[in-house]
């Protein structure tokens, strides 16, 4: 039991973020308009608009929630995305258990 | 008077840089490495072209956060002049020593090219032997060339005299058929400031001999040798 509760403990710790990064909407979306001539082109008149952005899963170790978003949001604003061009959002949800 | 070339792990117009300030303009050059703590005893540092950790993420992206780049930024800071080529600009936007940013052409193409720029700021280190309004042919080689920043930033810059470059055509005039990636404003070159960090797309190191077609990067460079020289004397 005592094994049990640690293992649980351990688990606890993991944490799975899934990061979306997507251009600002000021930004031209040179992708997004290539992808949307193209599915025109493939008969799908009803599409508006198109925007191409990336994303990103890690997980990573952090005491609870609260640490990790801080953690994410780091990530996020340093290196996983340009804050002059691309905005981010993430989600975050326990791993493993 | 001593140049400093930072060599990435991806870079490639490392040793054109090197060897025009070493064989064109028979100035000392020495590489710096993405790893090494220091710049040394250098007065220009040229951040060169390429592709530093294979355009991961986004250009420059990664390459910002090496270790040689704190050393950069305060070599910056105390005022050293920088100046960033294609890659290299990508990495200093990245790091935030330049305003702005550079993503993908709009076009999606990636364009190799000889372009002309026009000199919009010639009081600058890099670009004081320049007159303004003077017409520079150089090549652009760049899949990420777009450049951004949102209006208040530009407003600012414009406002600073932060832009340096922009696409002409060959007499000058600023047409969206000379820009060669959907940049705004047609901007090629901004600078920080400051005025002594320098960032631009087009590659005036590929333009230092009659042989490869156009003699007039050169004047960049020699602006930069003019300024460190006219600073020796005093």
């Amino acid at each position: 039991m005592k094994y049990y509760a640690a293992w649980k403990e351990a688990k606890a710790l993991q944490w799975k973020a899934k990061v979306e990064i997507t251009l600002k909407r000021a930004v031209l979306d040179p992708q997004g308009i290539a992808v949307k001539n193209s599915l025109k082109a493939l008969g799908y008149e009803e599409v508006d608009q198109v925007r191409v952005g990336k994303y990103i899963e890690l997980t990573l170790e952090a005491s609870g929630r609260k640490e990790a978003a801080s953690r994410v949001e780091e990530m996020s604003r340093r290196l996983l995305s340009n804050p002059v061009i691309e905005d981010y959002s993430y989600t975050l949800q326990e791993a493993g258990l | 008077m001593r140049f400093g070339v930072i060599v990435f792990p991806g870079s490639n117009c490392d040793l054109d840089a090197y060897y025009l300030v070493r064989d064109v303009l028979r100035q000392p050059v020495e590489y710096i490495y993405y790893n090494e703590a220091s710049i040394g005893h250098c007065d220009v540092i040229i951040l060169p072209g390429g592709f530093t950790y294979g355009d991961y993420l986004r250009s420059g992206a990664i390459a910002r956060f090496s270790p040689v780049m704190k050393a950069v930024a305060d070599f910056a800071d105390r005022g050293g002049a920088v100046l960033g080529i294609c890659n290299g600009f990508q990495v200093l936007t990245e790091a935030g020593l330049l305003p702005g940013a550079l993503y993908r052409n709009d076009h999606l193409q990636f364009r190799c090219e000889q372009v002309f720029v026009r000199v919009e700021n010639n009081s600058l280190p890099f670009t004081r032997s320049a007159s303004l309004g003077k017409v520079l042919e150089m090549p652009v080689a760049h899949g990420d060339g777009n450049y951004y920043a949102p209006p208040e930033m530009l407003y600012v810059m414009e406002k600073n005299n932060q832009i340096v470059f922009r696409y002409t055509d060959r007499e000058g005039n600023v047409t969206s058929a000379a820009n060669p990636n959907g940049s705004i404003d047609n901007i090629a070159g901004v600078c920080n400031r400051k005025g002594n960090v320098v960032g631009i797309m087009p590659h005036p190191e590929r333009a230092g001999e009659k042989i490869l077609g156009s003699k007039h990067g050169l004047i960049i460079f020699k602006s930069i040798i003019n300024y460190l020289q006219s600073r020796e004397v005093v």
